[in-house]
């Protein structure tokens, strides 16, 4: 019987690392000129990670097959170099894979979160409120108007509360449902959080970004493929959560300039 | 906007029918609620993030903050009796509807009695949550999954309740909760009637969910009809 169990979990161990080693539920194509870091990173991970695993499989497997039949209910002496040498291979093991995937992976990191955006980038703002996301451009003077929260009105589209009676900056700002940008040009996403934690997440653009009340963050990136992506919350953030998402439309620069003057006529 | 038209003068004749029980005869108070200036732009509503209500409006609808009719008329105004109406008024025992369709709420505005019944009704392919933000009354907000059946509420204390959807940010009402049996809602042409009214002082109040309230005193000496007109003034923010 010990043997039997033996065989059943090296059968798994080897059908459950085919999907992975196939990537047949990989991440949906990559859009973004940092994409390929985030994909090596992961590929990476998914190797030492399955290297590990299959490793830890077989290994128990070998020992349900040798073992699982003795009489004898005392300790096993015959380990090889004892069970503290398994111990403290293991945890160099362990040490070194977490070192190296850290090491190798602050490379990806850092390429959206240790360098600053370039100055030209288009800037946009994204606000996540329950259960929406809506996004601002500063419109033909370049500059945002500043928020007041008691100034939001849902009912007439002031969803970041904007004082344009009283504020030149404010009349030109141009809030939108959807995320459009131009492809190949870098963009400046700035992240506010209306009321409780939310998150931006497109897969097809390898970002993820908590927004976060109260604190002002950042994420850029830049697009190299037209389409329509799904921007989706992935905060638990409330009944609505389920519902919470948005569309990037990525276009080329002509089509978003034409869509930013439809956009602009339409305030 | 018919649909809205249809239903507020259904509402309209309901209450004027149930004035004809209470105070038979009497003089009428009717007029027109216009503005003067520029009006703010009503915006497009992108309601791409539910996909079965974008469908549902072949052109996007815009929001109703302010809607205005032929010859600078004000649309969803409450003109009604503030001051000097016969107290006792009891609600009417028919319910006023509210209908959540293509994430709108239809009608905009509902203006009803004091305890008389308010249903709930979702035709949609998606949940609401409808969520009055009452101060005076008990605030409640209420999910209604697709296909779930319509459910009734009441307010115990007049007033104007801004409604929204917890669900939907865009999705905008207001519930006029009225002490008074004396009101009327402006259509598109802007027009108002308030009938049987005993001889008296009145004061007669219009309230604009952008533009707030103006009163004006009337008095009614036997089947008189009195019109008078309010004019709100518009500013484009």
């Amino acid at each position: 019987m010990g043997k039997f169990f033996a065989v059943v979990l090296t059968i798994i161990a080897l059908v459950s690392a085919v999907p992975i080693v196939m990537h047949t539920w990989w991440m949906p194509p990559d859009i973004s000129t940092h994409g390929h870091a985030i994909d090596e990173q992961l590929t990476d991970t998914m190797a030492e990670a399955g290297f590990s695993f299959l490793a830890a499989q077989l290994l128990l497997a070998l020992f349900v097959w040798k073992f699982s039949e003795r009489k004898d209910s005392g300790p096993i002496k015959s380990l090889p170099g004892g069970a503290k040498g398994l111990v403290i291979a293991a945890l160099i093991l362990v040490g070194t894979e977490m070192l190296a995937l850290g090491v190798l992976g602050q490379k990806a990191w850092a390429s959206v979160y240790f360098t600053p955006a370039s100055p030209n980038a288009l800037q946009v703002q994204a606000q996540a409120g329950q259960f929406a996301f809506y996004f601002r451009y500063p419109g033909a003077d370049g500059k945002f108007g500043a928020l007041h929260p008691d100034k939001i009105d849902e009912g007439n589209q002031n969803y970041f509360g904007l004082d344009p009676a009283n504020e030149v900056e404010a009349r030109d700002d141009i809030v939108s449902g959807e995320l459009a940008i131009p492809a190949n040009r870098e963009v400046l996403l700035l992240i506010h959080a209306k009321d409780v934690g939310h998150s931006f997440y497109v897969p097809e653009l390898r970002i993820q970004q908590d927004f976060v009340p109260g604190l002002d963050l950042s994420v850029h990136f830049t697009a190299t493929k037209v389409g329509r992506y799904e921007i989706v919350c992935t905060q638990l953030c409330g009944l609505g959560h389920y519902n919470m998402k948005a569309y990037l439309n990525v276009m080329s620069q002509e089509d978003f300039d034409k869509w930013l003057k439809q956009k602009a006529s339409e305030q | 906007m018919k649909v809205n038209q249809i239903l507020m003068s259904g509402i309209a004749v309901l209450a004027a029918a149930t004035m004809a029980v209470a105070a038979p005869g009497g003089g009428t108070v009717s007029g027109k609620v216009t503005y003067e200036g520029t009006p703010a732009k009503q915006k497009p509503i992108d309601m791409s993030k539910e996909p079965s209500c974008a469908k549902a409006h072949a052109t996007p609808i815009t929001t109703e903050a302010v809607v205005t009719g032929e010859g600078n008329t004000l649309e969803n105004v409450v003109v009604y009796i503030s001051a000097g109406a016969p107290d006792g008024a009891t609600a009417p025992a028919q319910a006023v509807t509210i209908t959540q369709r293509g994430c709108q709420y239809v009608p905009h505005l509902v203006a009803l009695q004091v305890n008389q019944e308010l249903k709930v009704v979702n035709e949609d392919q998606t949940s609401h949550n409808i969520h009055p933000l009452a101060k005076a009354n008990r605030e409640w907000n209420k999910s209604q999954p697709p296909g779930s059946p319509a459910f009734t509420e009441k307010f115990d204390k007049e007033e104007f309740i801004p409604v929204k959807c917890n669900i939907h940010p865009w999705m905008h009402s207001t519930f006029a909760v009225m002490k008074t049996s004396h009101y009327s809602v402006t259509a598109g042409n802007g027009g108002f009637t308030l009938p049987n009214l005993p001889p008296g002082k009145y004061t007669i109040t219009a309230w604009h969910e952008s533009y707030g309230t103006q009163t004006q005193d009337v008095t009614i000496t036997g089947s008189e009809t009195k019109t008078i007109s309010f004019v709100f003034k518009a500013k484009p923010y």
